[in-house]
């Protein structure tokens, strides 16, 4: 809890910092495209959280998501399937591939990190097989289709007299955190989840299929994923096999470690995920808005992770130090 | 005797809350096989790693060629020529013999490693030891015997003038094993000075000049070599009183809950396992680190495969898969490694306690029910006597003794039929013990089947209405409570059969 104090403190920080500095920060247009990029790749990184739980690792995300995008806008422009069944078609191949990836890192007992970097280098290069160098797009279904993520529903109170818009992909990602929030730290599956991150071992002994529900963190992954891949090419309408995702993959598992899961498993809120894709987001649109380069993001992006870090883990040992001179003193 | 080249005078050696060696002494002469013998727990490894440099001694000196010495680290022990053969051995799998030989100390030429010089000097030490292999093979094509000769090879091209051995025969083929006592005969006509610790009486019996016999921490007896027999030896390591508190009312036994017939492990292929415990009723396996008896349990439990055989419980062959559905079956395992197995350390009593049956009591199809959880903390705490602040306590904070309640209260609210334990009682305190001893106890009463293994004496046998004793992956033998004493469990667990005075009775004695 303490670890989401923080990073929403951090978040409010850097808001009020680029609002001082440039005032069109905080339009409404400006905030409603920040809302939905957030709403996009908040998906992905409550499937990357779903695999870190189980100490696990997911670097195909990208791959998917382009995999995912590709699939859907090549059907739908050469081959002439419905948006219906395209979307269908493209989530379930990923959920298959999730599935492969659980498969083979719990029966035969490879290590999620090769699984998932094969995984990364297979989607991507399958994409690119399919689609080759076009540029493709949704063409006459896009209208329809972009109602999906940004419709946009008005914020109830008009704030500094004026009148902001929550677009729908924002909402979507808060259904989707509410879910797996009951997911993860209501049902049973969830617990089994934590168990199996903290202490895989002592989860067996206990009598948890811990096969099953690693594979069920796989699987999840990936179709959230192909979800969020399905949205983000809505909203690009250009999609190029070679490059679409690309790194998406580390944006989830930041947003996921700097919402507070550990990479070493058993640790983590779903909420966390949401402010940590927050941060993230705000982090590349202020550096638009302060005037910073192109050039200095991806560096910006990593120090303030890097100090995160740093902080988060300060903190930690103080933490302990304190809890064991108490449990000496009593 | 000849005079002697390392000795420990009156060493004394605590760990908190444990005194592991109290004013204990050795020596050992050049061209001496000295074995140290003693049940587990005696105090032997510790002394080893006092006389290798790992730790410190608290009170007491060692002795060098008779003069006083001190070994502060594993750099004074190699100096001096004191080389410790560990039980688990240390070579590195990637590399070959040669550079496992001289790993860490690398003899050079202008700064390049000299391969030229290792290859001749290591093609010697294999020869003393007898090994026909190439410097450049490599550790991993080599068996456990042949990697344990290397380790000796290794401490002799460091000219170890003492040679430590830690039950080296452990994990070898009786071949391997007699190649290496042929070594070891070998090195005492070369004048080596060896320290020999072996749970296995018949090559003590083979090798040993002298036999130093620890207890509890303390010399217990010395033995020369026409004064050793197996009965000596068994009296010196056990011959103590039993401490009657742990002595309880055998219980008469209901129905067979757990029949277990002809069952083969992984571990021991050609071995098999037959017995049955019935409700009510108190049975212990009883034997020496490594007799098989935790690979056993995993079988039961499900988490290994086994190789043959089967499992009935309460009438139902049975053949698990995963400990699902042991569980289900109403098998429940308090394991022997609680950090690793029985418990999730940095989570709070609540969710651990919880944890097996939470899918028993779901809300829905699969909402957790927190009353419930809440419940079955707050029982497993009353009941058990955990001592802990609040349910939401991490258990890392927690003393072994509560750990351990934790693990036996979240399989005691699922009210199991079996209830497994292994080592139940290891690393915790004396009134602890007590605490798990009484509830072992009220579950045979409440009608649990329990079966414990446990490589103490006085829990063998102070708990149990019936022991097993396991020795190399078979029951050697079965003893009922009269039948009972220290030295007839330790005569079965060594590979004897009993002697005259205590006849074996028990049919299921298969070998």
């Amino acid at each position: 809890m303490k670890k989401l104090l923080g990073i929403l403190s951090l978040f409010l920080l850097v808001f009020v910092i680029t609002a001082l500095q440039n005032p069109k920060f905080i339009e409404p247009y400006s905030m409603e495209t920040l809302q939905v990029k957030i709403g996009l790749f908040g998906i992905l990184g409550i499937g990357a959280a779903l695999v870190i739980m189980t100490g696990g690792i997911d670097l195909s995300i990208g791959s998917i998501v382009g995999l995912t995008g590709t699939l859907v806008t090549f059907l739908l422009q050469e081959k002439g399937f419905s948006p219906g069944s395209a979307i269908l078609l493209a989530i379930a191949l990923s959920s298959f591939l999730g599935l492969a990836h659980g498969l083979l890192i719990t029966k035969l007992k490879l290590q999620p990190f090769v699984v998932t970097l094969c995984g990364l280098l297979i989607y991507r290069g399958a994409g690119r097989w399919i689609a080759g160098t076009r540029s493709l797009g949704f063409g006459e279904h896009l209208e329809g289709l972009t109602k999906i993520i940004s419709t946009e529903i008005p914020f109830p109170i008009p704030i500094f007299g004026k009148s902001y818009d929550i677009p729908s992909s924002f909402l979507i990602l808060l259904a989707l955190t509410a879910v797996f929030s009951l997911f993860l730290h209501g049902t049973i599956y969830g617990r089994y989840l934590q168990a199996i991150g903290r202490n895989e071992q002592a989860a067996k002994y206990s009598g948890i299929r811990t096969d099953r529900m690693k594979i069920l963190a796989y699987v999840l992954c990936s179709t959230l994923a192909s979800l969020g891949g399905v949205l983000l090419a809505i909203d690009a309408n250009s999609v190029q096999a070679a490059s679409f995702g690309n790194f998406y993959e580390l944006y989830a598992i930041a947003a996921a470690v700097l919402g507070g899961f550990a990479l070493t498993g058993g640790e983590g809120l779903i909420v966390g995920v949401l402010l940590g894709t927050a941060v993230l987001r705000l982090l590349f649109k202020a550096s638009n808005f302060l005037g910073i380069s192109d050039d200095l993001e991806f560096a910006l992006v990593g120090i303030v992770l890097l100090i995160g870090a740093v902080v988060d883990e300060v903190a930690k040992r103080a933490v302990t130090k304190l809890r064991r001179r108490r449990e000496v003193d009593t | 005797m000849t005079s002697s080249l390392l000795e420990a005078r009156a060493v004394t050696k605590r760990f908190p809350g444990v005194v592991a060696l109290n004013n204990v002494s050795l020596s050992v002469a050049e061209g001496e096989v000295l074995a140290l013998i003693g049940e587990n727990g005696a105090g032997k490894s510790t002394l080893m790693k006092i006389l290798a440099g790992i730790q410190q001694p608290d009170e007491g000196e060692i002795g060098w060629r008779g003069d006083a010495t001190s070994i502060r680290s594993v750099q004074d022990a190699m100096k001096l020529g004191i080389a410790l053969i560990h039980q688990e051995l240390n070579l590195a799998d990637n590399l070959n013999i040669g550079a496992n030989i001289f790993l860490g100390r690398e003899p050079r030429r202008f700064g390049w490693i000299d391969r030229a010089k290792i290859r001749q000097e290591s093609t010697t030490v294999l020869a003393r030891v007898g090994l026909d292999f190439s410097p450049d093979v490599s550790v991993s094509r080599l068996s456990i015997g042949q990697r344990q000769l290397v380790e000796i090879a290794k401490a002799l091209s460091m000219n170890a003038r003492v040679i430590i051995m830690d039950e080296p025969t452990s994990s070898l083929s009786s071949r391997e094993a007699e190649r290496l006592f042929e070594v070891v005969e070998d090195l005492r006509n070369q004048g080596v000075a060896i320290i020999y610790i072996s749970h296995r009486l018949g090559e003590v019996k083979r090798l040993a000049d002298r036999v130093l016999v620890f207890r509890d921490g303390e010399n217990s007896g010395e033995l020369s070599r026409d004064e050793v027999t197996h009965e000596r030896m068994v009296e010196l390591m056990v011959g103590r009183d039993i401490s009657s508190h742990f002595s309880r009312q055998s219980h008469s036994p209901g129905d067979t809950v757990l029949k277990v017939t002809g069952l083969t492990t992984q571990a021991f292929p050609s071995e098999k396992v037959s017995f049955s415990i019935s409700a009510g009723e108190i049975v212990g396996i009883a034997g020496l680190v490594g007799a098989g008896r935790t690979e056993m349990l995993r079988v039961l439990f499900g988490i290994d495969p086994k190789v043959a055989g089967s499992v009935e419980v309460a009438g139902k062959i049975t053949s698990f898969t995963h400990p699902k559905e042991a569980i289900e079956a109403g098998l429940a395992l308090v394991p022997e490694d609680r950090k690793a197995e029985g418990i999730i350390l940095n989570w709070p009593v609540d969710f651990n306690s919880s944890l097996p049956g939470l899918d028993q009591k779901v809300k829905g199809r699969c909402f957790i029910n927190f009353h419930d959880e809440k419940s079955t903390a707050e029982n497993v705490i009353q009941e058990l006597n955990v001592k802990t602040p609040s349910r939401h306590q991490i258990l890392e904070f927690l003393s072994g003794g509560n750990q351990q309640k934790v693990v036996l209260g979240k399989w005691l609210e699922l009210g199991p039929k079996v209830l497994l334990l292994d080592e139940p009682t290891r690393g915790i305190d004396i009134g602890a013990k007590e605490e798990i001893y009484q509830l072992m106890d009220r579950s045979a009463k409440d009608g649990m089947a329990v079966l414990f293994v446990s490589s103490e004496m006085e829990e063998i046998l102070g708990v149990s209405d019936r022991v097993l004793v396991m020795h190399e992956g078979a029951i050697r033998g079965e003893l009922s409570k009269n039948e009972l004493s220290e030295e007839s469990v330790m005569q079965l667990a060594t590979g004897q059969s009993l002697s005259e005075s205590s006849t074996l009775s028990s049919e299921s004695a298969v070998s």
